[in-house]
């Protein structure tokens, strides 16, 4: 026993020996990037993280920003502002002079906040915060900040193209959005819009109903019927999507369903055969897009990321442009000080993967893009998650044709 | 569960007298011991070259500072009045709204009161929200006490989303805290300011705490968690004591809204949803209800998890998990009831005895972990993080998840690990059983 | 009228879905006590199994095998978990289960993914039954009903017309004197916890192709089925039947009512001016609030007769 005993003990600290060490960190260039990884939210910031390991990856063998090379650093910030702020803190401790984020408006406007006051508290360990997703209006209007660049079209952007994405013959739209601050902006931009582009339409119906917590769309679908409405206009996302469209089918309701976000991962496979010609969103990009416009380049870039083993498609192209405008930025800028590449970032032009035309817009740091209309199509080159429908481009809204105005008032610092 | 015998013939003097009997040494150590640790800890991490403290650890700091208030303020509930709530959350949210609004006259010169003192007004606005849905609340007990403020707790969070004028929406609501009033004229720009602004504050609502539960109220809770009809038949009225207690843990709860508020100098209404209630409770009961100090153990520990393992590892849930059913399971009383557990062998000096034993079965113990843990990571590498372009990294070495042999490795830790300490735990029992049948029978022989 | 009979259905349709998961929880409930946080949980991990199978074997043959794998995995639970917490109280018991959460959702992403599964209602049963004012009625929401009452029908009778259901009954309210008659108390506990979990599988089959079969499924459905457990009361299966007819009736006739109390008060001459906190409560629709209103009911009911609607015991 005693002999046993004395063997595990050696086991042990043999082990412990023998474990090898850490090598050195090699000259790169961090990029963090938070967003949930655990918990009900993970789905999106796994997504996201591929997506950033993939155009990293590319953009490294390319060639990096100064002939080195990025490295990506992600911290789990499971969707709340405190653990954010508190991984936050962790980034400016190793100097990572950039974080990426892209879910969640609560956790991007207290981000902005942070990083604002972190900037001017310690000017000599600055960070600079890249939004890729984080989509509230207010983040380039009434929050807007020197060290925050967005390159995501906000709110008021989307339901600009949105309505324009709408067939002209439409008469009577119904809106359903979810009661809180996302869903409550797109419920007032649509209304804006609809009234600016399309006062001919008239709206029957103007809902809200509680984010995540209708387990039953049956009563929403039988007043839908009831108003006599030809589309539903939501900003719904995820489950308050995908039960809404699959019920209202089951009920053999005819309505066109023109929404804002159902191209998000796990739309089309929760949402399936129900939205065949009857759904449509608005999007960054898909598959079909380069089809369309006819550019080889991204179509092999969306579909080499088809094939290399992913469930998803590619649809993260502003995530593209946002790593290589930062690039252009620290080239020209000539280091990653950050506020040396937020003046090289501001009021950039750069033309993205499909050709068309980007521009960082020096007032507010929002990236002024195009947005494509998609219909859920058999009639496509590429399917959406394997289910056998994509999204077939209808309609192109182009960065000038979503330039729209701002009340930003930005605190430059002093250069 | 520690409990006080309550004869139904009872000294008048010893109700109607509150008082801080004089404080155990030992416990008196440990509490100074503790305090000059917390002060001193931003130092360990200090960067000599760059002259800057680890922002990191004075974040994490912070926020162990402020979930201990809301730990202890929870258990205030859980542990001494035997009310289980799912709503805790709200009133410490609350109090970091008031508080964010406070700020925000403050700033703007309408309303010049100095940093210091804004957490008593959080703390005013917790109690009043606690007065209002603890009337409603306390109106029952046990189960039906935990599912009205289960309603009340997702009212609230729902509420927080939909009305904006007072909780600002998704966004939340934001502030600048250097509001330029101070009394001691510190501008709480560095977060090490404000840190210290939480060691104090914390120290003082943690005195407060301890106080109340010396009192005939705190007394009274005790006695009603343990057995309520009794507390009848004393001429007092349970719902009472209850709603006082509620109201109490309130004030609380909102002091570590206000700390929230300053620290991060915005609130969003995460910081009243269900999951912060959930961190009160797992931090209290892995503390230990039934000590004092369990909470803030639990808080601290739950932090460095939540915090710190996350950073490392997205499977931290599961370790939370399954720390949280082991101690369900093995160690209702928490960690401060283990710690208290070994109290009469210390006392009479026999602590030396078990030295030995600690060691046998820690280090398989450890093994056991390390293979628990590998086992974890493996896994989830395997079906989500090399998708997402990952390098496993384990205790300090690359691995290829592909290869036998780290599986291999880490099976054989689980497995072996845990024979060996099944074994080395049964000696450890034959001894701390031994040792406490020979303190009793001194004990009865003295 | 319409509107009145529409709703009327739905309500009917929802508060049967409501019921095949309270079910399961209301019976573990009863028997211990215990509030079982990982019931919702369960529910996912049927819907999960439900889902593999019917990708190899179809959709009736794992209506049979995934409730009874969750029926082993809750007898598991309890006989290694759950009966060891006992020892240390409700509340313990309760935690553990809440412990559960946590380690379940974090196995599911890992073993099935983080996106939703294309699990879908089978062929056989996706067609309109019948139409009522114009709009479908799907036969696989027919199929729910069917299930939904033959799952009360089958546990009213297991209760009450069986020897196993009559201890189990007695165990409800007098597990001491049931454990003296010489009944294997800890093995009813298993079966009834088991069964609890069977039927919350089974209702994560049928409900699971419905609605959507993702790791968030659990979170999403949890709350309410609390509510209708607790509304309902403890030890009545037929408390908890009544209680989840009324939630979904509640729920579906409030998204009608858009109006609101600025509404009510309105008749008496009142206006609200200003953009402040209180006009934005009072006009507040009913039907932006119709999800909260089981958790309002339950609190008042819960104040004023804590045992529920039929319970027997207290709470």
């Amino acid at each position: 026993m005693r002999g046993l005993r004395l063997l595990c003990y050696s086991f042990a600290f043999l082990g412990l020996l023998l474990s090898p060490r850490p090598g050195l960190a090699e000259d790169t260039i961090k990029l963090a990037y938070t967003d949930p990884f655990s918990g009900p939210f993970a789905s999106g910031g796994d997504e996201f993280l591929k997506n950033f390991q993939y155009i990293i990856a590319r953009k490294n063998a390319a060639g990096g920003p100064l002939g080195r090379k990025y490295e990506l650093v992600p911290f789990d910030d499971k969707l709340q502002p405190a653990e954010a702020l508190i991984a936050l803190k962790s980034m400016t401790d190793q100097n990572i002079p950039f974080v990426m984020h892209c879910t969640g408006s609560n956790v991007g406007s207290a981000l902005i906040d942070a990083v604002s006051k972190h900037n001017a508290r310690n000017p000599d360990n600055r960070i600079l915060y890249l939004n890729c997703g984080a989509l509230a209006t207010e983040l380039t209007n009434e929050q807007c900040d020197f060290w925050h660049f967005r390159f995501a079209g906000s709110v008021d952007m989307r339901a600009a193209a949105r309505i324009k994405a709408l067939p002209p013959d439409l008469k009577k739209v119904y809106l359903l959005n979810q009661d809180y601050l996302f869903g409550q902006s797109i419920q007032k931009d649509s209304k804006k819009w609809l009234a600016k582009l399309r006062p001919d339409i008239e709206i029957v119906g103007d809902e809200l109903m509680p984010f995540g917590k209708v387990q039953d769309f049956s009563p929403y679908v039988a007043k839908i019927k009831a108003s006599g409405a030809q589309s539903v206009v939501t900003g719904n996302y995820n489950r308050d999507l995908n039960l809404l469209i699959k019920t209202a089918v089951d009920a053999g309701l005819d309505v066109r369903f023109d929404t804002f976000l159902s191209h998000l991962i796990g739309g089309a496979t929760a949402i399936g055969s129900a939205g065949e010609n009857r759904l449509t969103s608005i999007m960054e990009f898909n598959g079909n897009v380069p089809v369309d416009l006819k550019v080889a380049e991204a179509e092999k870039f969306a579909n080499d990321w088809r094939t290399s083993g992913h469930d998803t498609d590619f649809s993260a192209l502003n995530f593209v442009t946002m790593i290589d405008m930062l690039t252009d930025a620290i080239n020209k800028a000539g280091s990653t000080d950050p506020l040396k590449v937020a003046l090289a970032l501001e009021g950039m032009h750069e033309k993205d993967l499909v050709g068309q035309e980007t521009i960082m817009r020096k007032e507010d740091h929002q990236l002024l893009m195009p947005y494509y209309a998609g219909v859920f199509s058999k009639d496509v080159k590429y399917d959406a998650e394997h289910t056998g429908f994509g999204w077939k481009n209808f309609m192109t809204a182009s960065a000038t044709d979503l330039t729209l105005p701002t009340i930003c008032k930005m605190k430059r610092p002093a250069e | 569960m520690k409990t006080e015998k309550f004869p139904l013939a009872i000294s008048a003097q010893a109700i109607t007298r509150p008082g801080i009997p004089r404080a155990n040494s030992t416990q008196a150590w440990v509490w100074t011991v503790a305090l000059v640790a917390a002060i001193a800890m931003p130092w360990l991490f200090y960067n000599y070259t760059t002259h800057r403290h680890s922002g990191f650890v004075v974040s994490m700091l912070s926020q162990m500072g402020m979930m201990s208030v809301l730990a202890l303020s929870y258990n205030m509930l859980l542990g001494q009045a035997g009310l289980f709530s799912l709503c805790h959350a709200t009133f410490f949210g609350i109090g970091g709204y008031a508080t964010i609004h406070f700020l925000n006259l403050a700033g703007d010169g309408s309303f010049p009161l100095p940093l210091e003192l804004i957490p008593i007004l959080s703390g005013l606005a917790g109690l009043g929200l606690a007065i209002v849905f603890g009337y409603m609340a306390t109106k029952q007990r046990a189960t039906a006490f935990a599912m009205i403020t289960l309603g009340i707790g997702e009212l609230m969070t729902t509420a927080a989303l939909m009305f904006h004028h007072f909780f600002g929406g998704e966004g939340g609501v934001n502030s600048n805290r250097m509001i330029g009033h101070s009394l001691f004229g510190f501008k709480y720009g560095p977060a090490i300011q404000v840190y210290y602004l939480i060691v104090a504050w914390t120290v003082i609502s943690a005195l407060a705490m301890l106080f109340l539960t010396r009192t005939p109220l705190g007394r009274m809770a005790n006695a009603s968690r343990d057995n309520f009809e009794r507390v009848q038949f004393m001429g007092y009225d349970p719902r009472i004591v209850r709603f006082l207690q509620f109201a109490l843990s309130g004030f609380f709860a909102g002091i570590g809204g206000g700390l929230y508020a300053i620290t991060y100098e915005i609130v969003t209404f995460d910081a009243l949803a269900a999951p912060l209630s959930a961190n009160a409770l797992l931090m209290a009961y892995i503390g230990g209800t039934a000590a004092f100090g369990g909470p803030i153990l639990g808080a601290v520990l739950i932090t460095l998890l939540q915090s710190g393992v996350s950073l490392m590892s997205n499977s931290w849930l599961v370790y939370v998990g399954v720390l949280f059913i082991s101690m369900v399971i093995f160690a209702p009383n928490g960690i401060m009831g283990l710690v208290q557990a070994h109290g009469p062998i210390v006392r009479a000096g026999r602590f030396g005895r078990l030295l030995v034993p600690y060691v046998r079965v820690i280090v398989p113990g450890l093994v056991m972990m390390a293979g628990f843990v590998g086992m974890v990571e493996l896994a989830s590498f395997l079906t989500i993080g090399a998708a997402q372009g990952k390098t496993l990294v384990l205790f300090g070495s690359k691995i290829d998840v592909h290869a036998v042999l780290p599986w291999l490795a880490a099976l054989i830790c689980l497995a072996g690990g845990t024979l060996w300490f099944g074994v080395e735990a049964r000696s450890f029992r034959r001894v701390w059983d031994g040792l406490m049948g020979d303190l009793k029978s001194q004990r009865s022989a003295a | 009228m319409e509107i009145v009979l529409v709703s009327l259905l739905n309500g009917l349709v929802y508060g049967m879905l409501l019921f095949m998961l309270a079910s399961g929880l209301t019976l573990i409930f009863s028997m211990m006590g215990v509030l079982n946080f990982a019931h919702a949980s369960v529910y996912m991990i049927g819907a999960y199994l439900a889902f593999t199978f019917s990708q190899f074997l179809g959709f009736f043959p794992a209506l049979i095998i995934a409730p009874i794998l969750c029926g082993l995995l809750g007898a598991a639970i309890e006989v290694w978990g759950l009966r060891r917490a006992h020892g240390n109280g409700h509340i313990a018991e309760l935690l553990f289960t809440f412990g559960l959460v946590f380690i379940i959702q974090r196995v599911v992403q890992m073993i099935w993914g983080m996106l939703p599964m294309p699990y879908r209602v089978p062929p056989l049963l996706d067609f309109p039954l019948f139409t009522f004012y114009g709009a479908h009625f799907p036969a696989y929401r027919g199929f729910m009903l069917l299930i939904s009452a033959g799952m009360l029908v089958a546990t009213w009778l297991l209760l009450k017309k069986t020897r196993v259901g009559l201890i189990i009954q007695a165990a409800l309210t007098q597990p001491q004197m049931v454990s003296a008659l010489g009944h294997n108390v800890p093995r009813v506990f298993t079966i009834v916890f088991a069964g609890g979990c069977a039927l919350a599988g089974l209702a994560g089959v049928i409900g699971g192709n419905y609605q959507t079969t993702e790791p968030g499924m659990a979170d999403a459905m949890g709350p309410i089925v609390f509510v209708v457990v607790v509304f309902g009361g403890l030890g009545s299966l037929m408390g908890c039947f009544i209680a989840s007819i009324l939630m979904g009736m509640i729920q579906t006739f409030a998204v009608v009512i858009n109006s609101s109390l600025l509404d009510l008060i309105k008749p008496l001459g009142v206006t609200l001016t200003g953009d402040n906190l209180f006009t934005e409560f009072m006009t507040v629709p009913v039907a932006r609030i119709g999800a909260l209103l089981p958790f309002a009911l339950m609190i008042l009911i819960l104040l004023f007769r804590p045992r529920g609607l039929m319970g027997t015991r207290d709470t």
